[in-house]
């Protein structure tokens, strides 16, 4: 009953159902299934743990308040979800942090470098091998036969974490949303309401980075 | 040495297509590209590697979950509304 991914959509109605009659234990369910998740993305907009913990509190009181009007032209989840993205954008405007509404768009409207820094790369004028050019020079190093382990080490997690926290907020957020909690993008899109394909250039530099950062610990540890 | 051929991607623009790649968003012809260029290039498909195990990665970072005191406070939320009709 409680499969609310949007897909089903009788199975979303009657989790609405079972809201809108005050059903305390789909709620208590509900709860439990989507605050991880709201947390992640609130603190994906808002690095203040307590804050983001916030503006999670307030999304789930503004769902309790809002549930007889919900009128179901959204999954339940997308709705939800939607409720903490305008909550904690909302916050961000009124502590001056970001431009409203267009900011994601101006995020990937602005230079953010290369996938790759290009000096790991052959150059179009390079003494001998310019026939060469753009192939790599200083090329990525193996991680090892089965660096899984590694990867999913404490400390390799704290590096995974902080590297995201290091990204600008757009690249966060679609991170996190993709990558971190699985979801498809164009659920991503719904929520955060941009486009596919900056929902793609966002996710390929945020990914980018992230493999960066696991690089660099991974060189360091071999040396 | 032998040239490249004339279509051949760079590691470097090859690095720039790799999202696009994982996502099956390449149109047909940049996708045939991006897989001769991986068939004989090792880096490239290390690089190409190291970024499914970075996303894979990501996908195991450990859940966060809600405080029990956050929880009764919505359900203290959810109760009064209900009372209140």
């Amino acid at each position: 009953m409680l499969d609310d991914s949007g897909e089903n959509e009788s199975a979303d109605a009657d989790l609405v159902a079972a809201l809108q009659r005050r059903d305390e234990s789909v709620f208590t369910t509900v709860v439990r299934r989507y605050h991880g998740p709201l947390l992640r993305l609130a603190l994906a907009h808002h690095p203040s743990r307590a804050v983001a913990e916030e503006i999670v509190q307030e999304a789930w009181l503004a769902v309790v308040q809002g549930i007889d009007r919900f009128e179901r032209r959204s999954s339940f989840k997308t709705w939800l979800f939607r409720i903490l993205v305008n909550r904690a954008r909302t916050r961000a405007e009124r502590e001056g942090r970001t431009v409203p509404f267009s900011s994601l768009v101006s995020e990937v409207e602005s230079e953010d470098g290369p996938a790759v820094p290009a000096d790991r790369f052959v150059p179009t004028d390079h003494p001998e091998w310019a026939q060469w050019a753009g192939h790599w020079m200083v090329a990525p190093k193996s991680w090892g036969e089965s660096p899984e382990r590694a990867l999913i080490a404490r400390e390799t997690r704290a590096l995974i974490e902080a590297a995201i926290a290091a990204l600008p907020a757009g690249q966060r957020q679609v991170i996190t949303l993709r990558d971190v909690e699985g979801w498809p993008s164009e659920e991503v899109c719904n929520v955060l309401q941009i486009s596919e394909t900056n929902q793609r250039v966002l996710l390929h530099r945020a990914r980018s980075r992230v493999r960066a950062a696991l690089e660099r610990y991974f060189d360091a540890e071999s040396r | 040495m032998t040239a490249m051929p004339a279509d051949e991607l760079t590691c470097k623009e090859l690095v720039e297509l790799v999202t696009a790649y994982v996502e099956n968003a390449l149109p047909p012809n940049d996708r045939r590209r991006f897989e001769e260029h991986l068939a004989t290039c090792e880096f490239c498909t290390e690089y190409v590697r190291q970024i499914r195990l970075t996303i894979g990665a990501l996908g195991n970072l450990p859940d966060e979950s809600i405080s029990l005191e956050a929880l009764a406070e919505l359900q203290n939320a959810f109760r009064s509304f209900r009372s209140q009709g």
